[in-house]
């Protein structure tokens, strides 16, 4: 019997001759790597051990980004603040897309008064000014979000050094991720919209599924696509979020630090150490590049009609 | 048409009201509070203070009382840490700085932006297209706060004119408007890029070529209009995002626009102005949306015979 070609294996075939979504996708395992791996080898330096009598060192063969006003090897310290940067636009995306998937496929499924209600209700919130509303909201969950640190510590018995900075990044999660789920919500409901019409549901109801199943089961896995294509869109522009929160002193907070802070930090002293600002830049410039490039790629891949060329 | 208008009015007006209470509370949620000095402020006296603000009540009547206020009179309430001074003057001080660099920002964008990506969409798959690209590319990836330094160091190098700080003469206004426009420019270009490819694609325009239109003509006469929409569609929102989103730009040059006094209500817990600026913003994105709903009618015949 003849192999029928999937979508999915058709998506990596285009993929594949996307020569810009390819090098994206390479860059992306690099930066990922060295960013979650590269720490754990010996001879990546401490990002906090300050050596007064080696400050703003150019880069050399034993710190190869040079050192901070404070002596800091920069090279650890783009390394670590990556770690955070990637963590925030991660998880903070994945919040949004969750509340984004489940709100906009329910709407899309329900359809009638409750679409229209939930989705006027999108509307609304839609013509919030988003940045704002994310700077109060960030502040508001600000100490709650210490005191959870407190309870793990005590509940957990870990140090505060390794509960702290996750913990205390939470509020940028929540704060990125109520607010960002609008955009994927729309999306989703006109995706389920045009899915729920086709005969395969039929057939699902007629078989006497429930709808909960008939939703989750049988319409979003065709949706997927989109999905990932938006996921894979979002998150550089929350990475740019959280860079521009924590410029304004709002996001992560010392000791902590991400790209963002390295970023404002050599920004104020690029007359001094031009390094500061460059090395933190390039790391986060390749990496929003090669997500937005990937994240066309992919919807070349996944969905040809709307190829732009 | 009519009726189009007024259920977007109608929408606007449930939008402030959502806005407002949200934000009411959401500064309220706030931990601190507007009172904390680096002396710590008798009992008695805060007490007073409070009484004075009217916020020694329950926030259910804190609440009604600063709807009523704002619809009855039409008052944002007065600072609380500056007596006598009013939430409105401040906007009305401020407003004007950010509306210049707005405007300025806007016009950059769009002598920079919209040529950029028509001539992209006309040479698509060249050279020249894959630089306008890059460039957009470039300008939505790197951080404000990297462009704006660099455009400073730049021009401090060159232009030993262009002041990096302040708001005091026109020579101010170059770095930070342009740090704006560049990054909205971007996002102008690949809208106006991908709008005209789109419609360089359509049977009309075939047609079109196939009568023997020139191809300046095809652009400009048949295809600019449509092309163009989606690009029309971002510059209501991005103006009014320009104007009360750009916190960045104004901290780092220094503007004394409404932007940074954003920021230092949010840190000192100024609740009221807070409150102010927020609604403030969010009438400026409701109008400017409303502005954008009308212009798409305009260039989108479609639209018109639809309401």
């Amino acid at each position: 019997m003849e192999q029928g070609s999937s979508l999915w294996k058709d998506a990596w075939h285009r993929l594949a001759h996307n020569r810009a979504a390819l090098v994206s996708l390479g860059v992306l395992i690099v930066i990922l790597l060295l960013c979650f791996i590269g720490p754990l080898l010996p001879f990546v330096k401490s990002p906090t051990l300050i050596q007064l009598g080696n400050a703003s060192a150019a880069p050399s063969a034993s710190h190869w980004f040079g050192t901070d006003q404070l002596g800091r090897d920069l090279f650890a310290r783009v390394l670590y603040g990556g770690q955070v940067s990637l963590l925030v636009g991660l998880v903070a995306t994945a919040v949004a897309v969750l509340i984004g998937v489940v709100y906009g496929a329910v709407a899309g499924y329900a359809g009638g008064k409750v679409d229209d209600l939930m989705m006027r209700f999108v509307d609304i919130l839609f013509a919030l000014p988003f940045l704002v509303l994310v700077i109060l909201f960030a502040l508001v969950v600000d100490a709650p979000a210490a005191q959870f640190t407190e309870w793990v510590i005590l509940k957990s018995g870990f140090a505060r050094d390794r509960v702290a900075p996750i913990t205390t990044l939470i509020p940028l999660f929540i704060a990125i991720g109520a607010i960002g789920w609008l955009t994927i919500a729309r999306i989703v409901r006109a995706q389920v919209m045009a899915v729920k019409r086709q005969e395969f549901v039929e057939a699902a109801v007629s078989l006497g599924l429930g709808r909960a199943r008939i939703l989750f089961r049988h319409i979003l896995p065709n949706v997927i696509g989109p999905i990932i294509i938006y996921t894979t869109l979002a998150v550089p522009g929350i990475m740019l979020l959280e860079s521009v929160l924590s410029f304004l002193g709002l996001g992560v907070k010392p000791p902590n630090s991400s790209w963002g802070i390295l970023i404002k930090e050599g920004a104020d002293r690029m007359e001094i150490n031009g390094f500061l600002l460059f090395f933190p830049s390039v790391f986060f410039a390749s990496t929003l590049f090669a997500l937005n490039f990937l994240g066309d790629g992919l919807r070349d891949a996944l969905d040809p009609k709307s190829a732009k060329d | 048409m009519i009726s189009l208008i007024f259920s977007r009015l109608a929408q606007g007006i449930v939008t402030l009201f959502v806005l407002v209470t949200l934000t009411f509370f959401l500064v309220r949620a706030m931990p601190g509070s507007p009172y904390v000095e680096e002396k710590a402020i008798p009992a008695h006296a805060l007490q007073r203070m409070k009484e004075y603000t009217g916020m020694d009540q329950a926030l259910p009547v804190q609440y009604f009382r600063y709807l009523k206020n704002l619809v009855v009179h039409q008052d944002l309430g007065d600072l609380i840490k500056k007596d006598g001074v009013k939430v409105s003057e401040i906007i009305a001080e401020s407003f004007p700085v950010s509306l210049a660099l707005g405007v300025l920002s806007i016009g950059i964008a769009l002598i920079i932006g919209l040529p950029a990506g028509i001539i992209a969409a006309v040479r698509k798959n060249t050279v020249v297209d894959y630089s306008c690209l890059a460039a957009a590319m470039a300008g939505i990836c790197l951080p404000s706060f990297v462009i704006g330094p660099l455009l400073a160091v730049s021009a401090g190098l060159g232009l030993k004119s262009l002041n990096v700080a302040g708001w005091s003469s026109p020579a101010d206004w170059v770095l930070p408007a342009f740090t704006l426009g560049l990054i909205n420019a971007a996002y102008l270009a690949r809208l106006a890029r991908g709008g005209m490819l789109d419609v360089l694609s359509q049977d009309y325009i075939r047609t079109a070529r196939a009568k023997g239109v020139s191809e300046s003509r095809i652009v400009i006469r048949h295809a600019l209009r449509g092309g163009l929409i989606p690009a029309v569609a971002f510059i209501g929102p991005a103006f009014a995002g320009m104007i009360s989103g750009s916190f960045v730009i104004e901290t780092i040059f220094q503007v004394p626009g409404m932007g940074q006094h954003f920021v230092n209500a949010a840190t000192d817990r100024e609740f009221f102005l807070i409150q102010g600026l927020v609604l403030f913003y969010g009438f400026l994105i409701v109008a400017a949306n409303l502005l954008a709903d009308l212009a798409q009618i305009a260039l989108n015949p479609r639209l018109r015979s639809h309401s």
